[in-house]
C-alpha cells in the first residue's frame, strides 16, 4: 500500500472531503471537512484499504489562523501492511465540536476526553466528556496558546537575549 | 460519578435492603500498594465480585507537553526519561530519535548498535519489575527481591555509562553523550554470562507453579478483538494473541539485523502477559548477545555540531566549537519546519511521538502517545464480574506506570 494508492482510494470515495494533503516526512496526511471526519475514518476502518487501528488522538491550537484555530489530528495505522494515515480537521474556537468516535473505537474514549481537557474540543456523542487528567471543576482548557508556562506580565527578567 | 448505571447502583446501594450487605463501594487506591502509582479505582462489589469499576487518574499530571513547549529540544529528554520510568533509556531514545527524524540527521552504525543494546538492558529491566511484581501480587515476593538484585546489576550499568542510575538522560540527538567504558564492557560481559542462569531461575519458580497459574489464569482476559478496538499495543496485545511489534513492522536503529522471533500468547488474560514478558526477555538477551557481539567501530555520535555538544577542550580553543556551545545551551538552535510521528517499541508497547516545528527553539505541539494511557481504559472490562485479587494481578500485568498515565 502506497501513499498515492490510498490518497486516491479517498479521493475517489469523498471528492469533496478531503481540503488538502501532504506527505511530510513521507507520513500521508489529510485535511479532511469536518463534517466529514467521521464517515472518512469509517471507511478506512471497513473498506479494502483496512486501517483499523486508532493509534491516536490529540488536539492542536493555531490562534493566528481563527478559522482554522482548534485541529484534532487522528493517527491510523494498518497493523498487517504497516501502513499509517494522519488526518487532521480544523474547526474555529468558538464552540469546537466535531463527532466522536467512540462508537468506532473504543480507546477513543479517553484519547478524546484529554482533547476536549487540554483543547476544549466537544466530541459530538461521546458518552461521558468531563476532564481526566486536571482537577475536576477546571474552568479552562491549559493547552490552548493563550495560557503561557510562565506569567507574561512578569518585568524583572529580560527575556530578550534569550531568544524569546 | 455521572455513569448512569453506577449512579443506579450506588442509589440502590443506599437503600434500606442493601445496608443488610448486597452491593457496597470499595476505593482500592488512590495510594494503594497494588497501584503502583497514583490512581484511583472506585469498586461497586457484589460480595467479592466486581460489578462496575470507575478510575481516576492524574494525581501526578506534571503537564509535560506543555512544558515542552517553552523548552528546546535537548531539555525535553529528561520529561521522557520521567515517563515510564521502570525503562526510561527507550523513552531518552525514542525522543532523540524523533528529533533526528525531524532534522534529517544519520547515525553512525556504532550508535545503533549502543542504543539497541541499551534499549533491550531497559526492557528487561521494565519487565523484571512487572514480572516480579505480579508474582508478588499473587503472593510470593521471593522472586520480586531476587530479580531487584539483577534490576540493580543493570542500573549499575547506567551509572557507568551516565552517572545516573534512573532517570538515566545518557543519549543525545546524534548519539550519545561518551562511548562505553572498559568498565561497562567488562561488567556487561559478567551480566551476559551469569543473568541467563537467574531468569531461568525465576522462570522456572513461576511458569508452571501450580498457585501461580490458578491465580492467574482466565483472570482479566481481554480479546484480540478489544484489545486492538481499544488501542493496545506491546506485550498485552501480543498476549491475546496479535504479533504487532514495532521493532519488527517498522524497524529503527537498525533492527533488521538481528534474528529474533515476536512471542505471542493466545487467551489475553493474566498469565499469558506474563508469559510473553518471560520470553521477551530472552529475545531481548539474543538481541544484545547480537549486538554486543557485532558492536562496529567508529564515533559514537553523528556530526551534528548544532545539537551535539562539542568537546569541552575545543570549547576552549576553537571559535566555531564556542558559538555551538554557546547556542545548544542558550537553546538558540532553531529545527526545520514539519511535522513527524515516531513510535518506538518501549517497555509497555508502541510509544510514540508526535512533533510539531514551527522552525523555532521549541517543539510548537509535542503530543506523548503514551501506551499505558491506552490500556487502563479498558481495565474496568477486563475486571468485571472478577474478584479483587484478580482485579490486583490484572492491574499489574498490565504493566501500568502511573508516570506514564498521568504525563
Amino acid at each position: 500500500m502506497t501513499n498515492e494508492f490510498v490518497l486516491e482510494a479517498i479521493t475517489r470515495e469523498f471528492p469533496d472531503s478531503v481540503i488538502s494533503h501532504s506527505e511530510p516526512y513521507d507520513f500521508l496526511t489529510l485535511e479532511i471537512k469536518k463534517e466529514d471526519i467521521k464517515k472518512v475514518i469509517h471507511y478506512l476502518r471497513d473498506s479494502s484499504l483496512e486501517i483499523q487501528f486508532l493509534t491516536d488522538i490529540c488536539g492542536i491550537h493555531y490562534p493566528e489562523n481563527p478559522e482554522k484555530e482548534i485541529g484534532v489530528i487522528y493517527h491510523l495505522h494498518n497493523l498487517m501492511t504497516n501502513f499509517r494515515i494522519r488526518l487532521k480537521v480544523f474547526m474555529p474556537k468558538e464552540n469546537a465540536e466535531v463527532d466522536s468516535m467512540t462508537d468506532l473505537y473504543a480507546g477513543a474514549n479517553w484519547m478524546e476526553r484529554e482533547t476536549f481537557e487540554f483543547y476544549g474540543v466537544k466530541f459530538k456523542g461521546h458518552p461521558d466528556l468531563r476532564v481526566i487528567l486536571n482537577m475536576e471543576d477546571i474552568d479552562y482548557h491549559p493547552m490552548l496558546k493563550e495560557y503561557r508556562l510562565e506569567d507574561g506580565t512578569r518585568t524583572d527578567k529580560d527575556d530578550k537575549m534569550f531568544g524569546r | 460519578m455521572k455513569d448512569n448505571a453506577l449512579s443506579n447502583i450506588l442509589s440502590q446501594n443506599d437503600s434500606k435492603e442493601n445496608i443488610d450487605g448486597q452491593l457496597y463501594t470499595l476505593n482500592l487506591g488512590p495510594t494503594h500498594p497494588a497501584t503502583h502509582g497514583i490512581f484511583q479505582n472506585v469498586l461497586t462489589m457484589d460480595g467479592e465480585r466486581i460489578l462496575h469499576s470507575e478510575q481516576t487518574i492524574g494525581y501526578i499530571h506534571r503537564a509535560f507537553e506543555k512544558i515542552s513547549e517553552r523548552r528546546n529540544f535537548a531539555q525535553i529528554t529528561t520529561l521522557t526519561d520521567r515517563m515510564n520510568y521502570c525503562s526510561a533509556p527507550i523513552n531518552n531514545i525514542g525522543w532523540h530519535m524523533t528529533v533526528e527524524k525531524l532534522i534529517g540527521c544519520e547515525v553512525p552504525k556504532r550508535v545503533d548498535y549502543m542504543r539497541i543494546i541499551m534499549m533491550e538492558m531497559a526492557r528487561i529491566a521494565d519487565h523484571m519489575v512487572c514480572n516480579g511484581v505480579i508474582a508478588m501480587d499473587a503472593g510470593a515476593i521471593t522472586g520480586l527481591t531476587y530479580l531487584f538484585q539483577e534490576r540493580e546489576k543493570i542500573y549499575e550499568m547506567y551509572e557507568q555509562i551516565c552517572g545516573a542510575r534512573m532517570t538515566t538522560n545518557m543519549g543525545r540527538i546524534g548519539g550519545f553523550e561518551r562511548d562505553f567504558s572498559p568498565k561497562f564492557h567488562e561488567m556487561l560481559q559478567t551480566w551476559l554470562k551469569k543473568f541467563p542462569k537467574i531468569w531461568g531461575e525465576f522462570c522456572a519458580l513461576n511458569e508452571r507453579n501450580r498457585i501461580f497459574m490458578d491465580r492467574t489464569i482466565k483472570a482479566g482476559p481481554i480479546s484480540a478483538e478489544r484489545a486492538l478496538s481499544y488501542g493496545f499495543t506491546g506485550p498485552n496485545l501480543r498476549a491475546a494473541g496479535v504479533d504487532y511489534d514495532v521493532r519488527v513492522a517498522s524497524p529503527y536503529s537498525s533492527y533488521e539485523d538481528f534474528d529474533f522471533i515476536i512471542p505471542v500468547g493466545t487467551a489475553g488474560d493474566t498469565y499469558d502477559r506474563f508469559m510473553v514478558r518471560q520470553q521477551e526477555v530472552w529475545e531481548s538477551l539474543k538481541i544484545i548477545e547480537q549486538a554486543y557481539k557485532n558492536l562496529p567501530e567508529g564515533p559514537f555520535h553523528a556530526d551534528v555540531p548544532e545539537f551535539y555538544l562539542p568537546e569541552k577542550a575545543d570549547v576552549y580553543n576553537k571559535m566555531e566549537a564556542l558559538i555551538y556551545h554557546f547556542k545548544i545551551v542558550m537553546g538558540e538552535t532553531e529545527v526545520p519546519k514539519g511535522e513527524v510521528y515516531h513510535a518506538v517499541e518501549g517497555g509497555n508497547g508502541e510509544l510514540g511521538f508526535y512533533l510539531v516545528s514551527d522552525g523555532g527553539r521549541s517543539p510548537y505541539r509535542l503530543h506523548f502517545r503514551r501506551p499505558c494511557f491506552i490500556y487502563y481504559q479498558a481495565y474496568p472490562e477486563m475486571i468485571k464480574g472478577g474478584m479483587i485479587s484478580d482485579a490486583i494481578v490484572t492491574m499489574c500485568s498490565m504493566n501500568v506506570i502511573a508516570g506514564e498515565l498521568d504525563a
